[in-house]
């Protein structure tokens, strides 16, 4: 890859606590960097529970993970790292001083964002109306039927489907009611390193399946909405930005400053980078 | 100022690698058997994030000090993932009495 020096005659401010401009775009470099590793550990705690669980309770999310819908979710991700390309040429655009191309730049980052959100909230709401959202309205039973019923799988009848092909092993039975099979496999599944919670299980429709799918979506939820929030903050940073450079508001073109936003944006994508496969992909049956 | 700036072709290649990547990755899910697919996932996964650093990050550019600090949020990322599963893994492993 090629680079040149930047060519355009340099109109930043110096600040008078550093010594040259090259210190001072290095000392918002690193502090950038460093709210971003405090940004990486914000998501790592979720990410680390993600990880336990989906070690401990396999089955359960490999089950769950298979009501999420991988071609909106492979769409929304060549909408982000094509976001992610405008808003590099945003800085590139800054850097050579080139105002109304950066604004351009931004705009467009600024739309894809907003479209990211918009498939996202199309995603939430079926997952709302599959009666997959924890805590508004979660029905295991009921999201597995109407998972396998419409789709034309000629092995798909009812229920019995992934989740006790992983879980309960051979003895997965022939059980046609729901919420009997479910508890059938449940008594038979082994649980090898925690014992089930409470152990009252019974007239509720709540099986250790259940409670472990629903957990499955808690932590997508969290995890794809902690993510969300961080674009709506990108998209109204984004919005701040455009307003400034067309104000002419920023010294030296404002290139630091929107490199340290096209930072902020990069990671954002990053984490979806992750986010994308570890809910969506891993271990689902084609 | 030694700020690097990227060549639109660069930008565009790597866009279109990572482009690459993600169809990979997709088609990876269905292609690679079960048991292997966390490990092809993340590997993409990985390739594609550090592709975003070096270069719309302008890390390959930037001073040491500051590809420190970025390898830094990530190891610390993996100490906290490491050393948990570290520990929920292995608890059933030594039958304790009234564990």
């Amino acid at each position: 890859m090629t680079t040149t020096e930047a060519a355009a005659p340099d109109d930043t401010i110096l600040y008078h606590h550093f010594d040259d401009l090259d210190q001072q775009h290095l000392s918002s470099v690193l502090g950038m960097w460093v709210f971003l590793a405090t940004e990486v550990l914000f998501f790592g705690g979720l990410l680390a529970a993600y990880v336990i669980y989906r070690a401990l309770y396999r089955g359960a999310f490999i089950a769950a993970g298979e009501h999420l819908n991988v071609i909106l979710g492979g769409i929304n991700t060549a909408v982000l790292l094509t976001s992610s390309l405008t808003m590099a040429l945003a800085v590139r655009a800054a850097q050579f001083r080139r105002h109304d191309a950066v604004v351009l730049f931004l705009s467009l980052t600024t739309i894809l964002g907003a479209t990211f959100l918009g498939i996202k909230a199309v995603e939430w709401y079926r997952d709302y109306q599959e009666h997959l959202m924890p805590g508004v309205d979660f029905d295991w039973a009921k999201a597995q039927a109407g998972r396998h019923e419409p789709s034309p799988r000629p092995d798909g009848r009812g229920t019995e489907g992934t989740s006790e092909v992983h879980e309960a092993g051979p003895g997965a039975g022939k059980s046609t009611a729901p919420s009997a099979s479910v508890r059938r496999a449940e008594s038979e599944m082994p649980l090898p390193l925690l014992p089930p919670p409470g152990g009252t299980l019974g007239e509720e429709p709540t099986t250790t399946e259940a409670g472990r799918a629903q957990l499955f979506f808690c932590l997508y939820f969290f995890l794809t909405g902690l993510h969300g929030l961080h674009m709506i903050i990108g998209i109204g940073l984004l919005a701040v930005f455009i307003a400034l450079v067309r104000r002419r508001w920023f010294s030296g073109g404002g290139a630091t400053q929107i490199e340290m936003l096209g930072l902020y944006w990069h990671f954002v994508d990053i984490v979806w980078v992750y986010l994308y496969p570890i809910l969506y992909l891993i271990d689902i049956k084609s | 100022m030694s700020q690097h700036i990227l060549t639109v072709r660069a930008n565009l290649t790597v866009f279109g690698v990572l482009m690459l990547l993600l169809i990979v990755t997709v088609a990876a899910t269905y292609a690679v058997p079960v048991r292997f697919g966390v490990f092809v996932a993340l590997t993409i996964a990985t390739i594609k994030a550090v592709m975003i650093m070096m270069y719309f990050m302008h890390l390959k550019f930037s001073d040491r000090l500051a590809r420190i600090f970025a390898a830094a949020a990530f190891l610390w990322l993996g100490i906290l993932i490491a050393l948990s599963l570290n520990d929920y893994l292995t608890r059933g492993w030594l039958n304790i009495p009234g564990k």
